[in-house]
């Protein structure tokens, strides 16, 4: 049940392979290959420092990795939701014209994008006057304005309360099927991630493990990483199988990639 | 009218309608002590026109673009912010513009003029060159308007979205280097960041786009301009500082706007 067998490599749409990235000759990353696939969740979990984001930003080419490649499918329109958004509160600007900056998208293309992510009431309102979970769904509306055969969120649910989290986990799960989209986020919501990601890379300055988040909750590097504990309230997340856990992870359904020495 | 008086506001609303706009973007991206920076470095550029014996005004140009493109690519050094890095440059390029302007024997340099300005003093023919400049800065700023509220509201969003920030950054700092260039002539260097930052201040709390702020402040700037002049002809105050002063006083009035 390894997503990788699933998929052809023609389906690849964006591509990390062995990508180190330094800054100031201080390694934050080493090696980490990553591979995402139309129609697929792919998930980068880890710990604050594990080089998440330099990974992503990587990816984007929004930076130079020291070495290793980042390959992106030819003409390949990506769609991309920042971490956090800061609008000085001297630029008048409102989400309508926000969403216009991207693209140049007419005003019935705005507001169907606002009602597809549920912020069609807000079209007119200042940006600096929405809410954190309002402007993470602007952000994504504006994203899919670009018609993106890839999403990539930098930890999409950031300064949003719980109800609202799942709320857009979910939809972002249900575009991505509507759309058959890549998605490729930074998350630090373990259980939620566990739930809808088909693909999980576990960063810690290099990839710790990788696969099936079930299988992934049982790597022993990732029980060390998030204690026991963690590990095995998330694999009751991940699936709902016959069988079932101690707290040390020790049944594994099936191994996960290891790619590191 | 006087003729003068006639060329002077003609001169002052060239500056004003292209320093608006700019400046806007000057608020937008909190670059007021960059601006500052780069007038103060101005002087320097008059004294090297003379050791040259080219234009002032060339060797203006010369060096606020030079100090745009070095101090463009700063991001700060040894620990120090550039917010500090910039006060350091402005006050350091000032002082050695001095030190030179006073050493260059057997000229005499007006240098008040060139510190505050010298608006009723401006020929038919600088007015022409202001106009033109002005042209060309506003023409490259329509071009680069969206690229750059796109950078100025994210700036790694809009690389996603294929804008090439290095570019249009460097176009922009090119773009504030002429406008000081130009504005001196009005104002002087040590008041042409009002020019840039004042009006659209002002501007802010009438508007609700950036397009408007941008039209606002150049208005404001304009009005300021025509205000400052009126005041300095019939009370027979400094022009560049009365400008500043009467679009000051726009300023304050814009804080009661509700």
């Amino acid at each position: 049940m390894s997503t990788q067998r699933k998929h052809k490599s023609e389906d690849t749409l964006l591509e990390a392979h062995d990508v180190v990235v330094g800054f100031q000759g201080h390694v934050v990353l080493s090696g980490a290959s990553v591979k995402v696939r139309a129609g697929e969740i792919v998930t980068l979990i880890g710990p604050n420092g594990a080089g998440k984001t330099s990974l992503v930003r990587a990816m984007l080419g929004l930076i130079k990795p020291s070495s290793g490649t980042v390959t992106r499918r030819n003409g390949l329109s990506i769609g991309y939701m920042p971490q956090r958004l800061h609008i000085d509160p001297a630029l008048p600007m409102t989400v309508r014209r926000f969403l216009q900056l991207g693209t140049k998208p007419g005003l019935g293309k705005t507001q169907k994008a606002l009602e597809e992510v549920g912020a069609d009431h807000i079209a007119q309102t200042p940006l600096q006057s929405i809410s954190g979970g309002e402007m993470q769904r602007v952000m994504l509306a504006r994203a899919l304005l670009r018609e993106p055969e890839l999403l990539v969120l930098d930890e999409p649910v950031q300064g949003v309360d719980i109800t609202g989290q799942a709320e857009l986990y979910r939809l972002i799960n249900t575009l991505r099927k509507q759309r058959n989209m890549g998605v490729l986020m930074v998350s630090h919501d373990l259980h939620v991630v566990m739930a809808q990601t088909d693909h999980v890379v576990c960063l810690n300055r290099h990839v710790c493990c990788a696969g099936h988040p079930e299988a992934v909750s049982q790597h022993p590097e990732f029980v060390a990483l998030f204690g026991a504990e963690v590990a095995s309230t998330l694999a009751v997340y991940a699936h709902q199988h016959d069988h079932h856990h101690d707290l040390d992870g020790h049944v594994v359904a099936e191994p996960c990639e290891h790619d590191h020495g | 009218m006087d003729d003068f008086l006639t060329r002077a506001a003609l001169a002052g609303i060239a500056v004003a309608i292209v320093a608006g706009p700019l400046g806007a973007f000057v608020v937008w991206r909190r670059m007021a002590y960059f601006g500052g920076a780069l007038s103060h470095t101005a002087l320097l550029g008059v004294a090297l026109g003379f050791l040259c014996g080219v234009q002032p005004g060339l060797g203006v140009a010369f060096v606020v673009v030079a100090a745009a493109l070095i101090l463009g690519r700063l991001n700060g050094v040894k620990g120090l912010s550039l917010d500090t890095l910039l006060g350091i440059v402005a006050h350091a390029a000032l002082a050695v513009g001095l030190i030179v302007v006073a050493t260059l024997d057997g000229l005499r340099i007006d240098l008040m003029g060139y510190l505050f300005g010298d608006i009723l003093a401006v020929g038919a023919d600088d007015v022409m060159w202001l106009w033109l400049g002005a042209a060309c800065v506003l023409t490259a700023l329509v071009k680069l308007w969206n690229p750059l509220l796109s950078i100025t509201v994210h700036a790694d969003l809009a690389s996603v979205e294929g804008v090439p920030v290095r570019r249009v950054e460097l176009a922009f700092m090119l773009l504030l280097a002429v406008v000081v260039a130009l504005a001196m002539k009005v104002v002087g260097i040590l008041l042409v960041t009002s020019m840039l930052v004042i009006p659209a201040a002002a501007a802010r709390s009438f508007a609700r786009t950036p397009e408007a702020m941008a039209l606002f402040a150049a208005v404001i700037g304009a009005w300021s301009v025509g205000m400052g002049l009126w005041v300095s002809y019939v009370y027979d105050t400094p022009a560049g500082p009365s400008i500043v002063a009467a679009a000051s006083a726009f300023f304050v009035v814009s804080l009661f706007k509700k």
